[in-house]
């Protein structure tokens, strides 16, 4: 079935079986690795995108439901060698150590801050309960959400 | 993991979709924001033939004052829901039940009637329909016909709705100065409830809906018996776990679920003012 989506500002179309999960897609026929693949069963997060610009779990939708859809990605975030600034804030608050969780993190955390710009420290941990970092390293990454939205305000 | 394969059908109106499901029968499956169904069949444990795609009828995503009750859209999602004020004003258990199900990526996708269609006892919402006593509406090739949520669920991932029907309408009555309570209880974040309990108090008429305490979800019909009897909140929690048949699991057998039955129902009701 073809399926045709913006993804960071580009058209892309391609013919997919309709059993092809977005995150496929997005990794292996359009060649965009920077979402990882984690649980695979939409509980860790870690494939986590924008979609109309609100975050979803790219393993739990097929590609056929995101035709005519405008799907950010973590590659999309940054604008050339310009950090987005919640990118920028995990760099300063050291929010990452294997990295593995981190563009869902992040992805995540942009969405969070899209409908609650100004959250506290409860509001941060309660709105990142979709997102698993297995290193545990959840202070530095609720810190760096705050100092973004703290350096955005 | 990867679904196994099936056709894809993405409906444009309630009318085609309905058609799809006049055709293909028990061999197809409705696809709404697809946060229960994708999960089941990328474990192969469902494998329908036929995905009919529902997504995209906007005209199934609303949440309109109707006089007595709230009538919402099958395919409003989880985040329109919990975050309406009429939602949170008239029908407030069902805005707070609501930010627990799953988390914001799932709440992002997934809708108020898929969630109810799914017919999981596990689930959140069909809890929070018992204890507030909704109305279903369900469309089918002989028009439409309306559900009370006791007749509703009739099976473990069964429900009362025809192969050949479309869930399009949830009645919630309108209870703005009601007192309630909802409590799930989980080992981890973003779970599924080990047990819940939805319970609200209006003119003082009590409901209590469990999560997870039989192969449906159910009503606490004792506690609500011993409540309109006058007892307190304590005494009448004391009935949560009469009449019902908890599951057994890695995280609970059916006493300690009986026991959280009872624990939470206490907590739900004092939440609730009695």
């Amino acid at each position: 079935m073809e399926v045709t989506v913006t993804i960071n500002g580009d058209s892309h179309s391609h013919d997919v079986e309709p059993r092809t999960l977005l995150v496929h897609y997005i990794r292996d026929v359009v060649g965009l690795t920077g979402t990882n693949i984690g649980c695979d069963t939409s509980s860790c997060g870690a494939c986590t995108i924008h979609v109309n610009g609100e975050s979803v779990k790219s393993c739990t939708m097929l590609a056929v439901q995101a035709d005519g859809q405008d799907l950010l990605t973590i590659e999309g975030l940054a604008d050339g060698d310009v950090l987005h600034p919640m990118q920028e804030s995990f760099r300063q608050c050291h929010a990452l150590q294997c990295g593995y969780c981190t563009p869902g993190m992040v992805m995540a955390a942009v969405s969070l801050l899209d409908e609650n710009p100004d959250p506290t420290e409860r509001e941060v941990r309660i709105g990142l309960e979709g997102n698993l970092c297995r290193c545990t390293g959840y202070h530095n990454i609720v810190k760096a959400v705050l100092h973004c939205a703290e350096a955005s305000s | 993991m990867i679904p196994a394969a099936f056709d894809y059908i993405r409906a444009g109106s309630a009318e085609e979709a309905l058609a799809a499901l006049a055709e293909h029968g028990d061999e197809a499956k409705l696809l709404a924001g697809g946060h229960s169904l994708l999960p089941l069949m990328k474990l192969r444990l469902s494998t329908p033939a036929v995905l009919v795609d529902i997504g995209r009828l906007d005209d199934l995503s609303y949440i309109n004052d109707a006089g007595d009750h709230l009538a919402i859209g099958a395919l409003t999602r989880h985040r329109d829901v919990e975050t309406s004020a009429l939602v949170q004003s008239q029908a407030g258990l069902l805005a707070e039940a609501t930010s627990h199900v799953g988390d914001p990526q799932v709440r992002h996708r997934g809708t108020i009637g898929g969630s109810i269609a799914h017919g999981d006892p596990a689930s959140d919402l069909p809890s929070v329909m018992l204890a507030m006593r909704a109305t279903l509406v369900a469309r089918g090739p002989g028009g439409e016909r309306e559900i009370a949520v006791d007749d509703f669920f009739t099976g473990f991932l069964e429900t009362s709705l025809g192969d050949d029907e479309l869930l399009t309408e949830i009645r919630v009555p309108k209870m703005p100065d009601a007192t309630w309570g909802f409590q799930k209880f989980n080992r981890r974040a973003q779970d599924w409830a080990i047990v819940g309990v939805s319970a609200i108090v209006n003119n003082g008429n009590s409901g209590v809906g469990l999560v997870n305490m039989d192969s449906t979800p159910v009503r606490a019909a004792g506690v609500e018996a011993a409540l309109a009897g006058g007892a307190s909140a304590s005494d009448a929690a004391e009935a949560a776990a009469e009449g019902t048949n908890p599951p057994s699991d890695l995280n609970a057998g059916p006493e300690y679920r009986e026991h959280l039955a009872r624990v939470l129902t206490r907590r739900a009701l004092e939440a609730a003012g009695r």
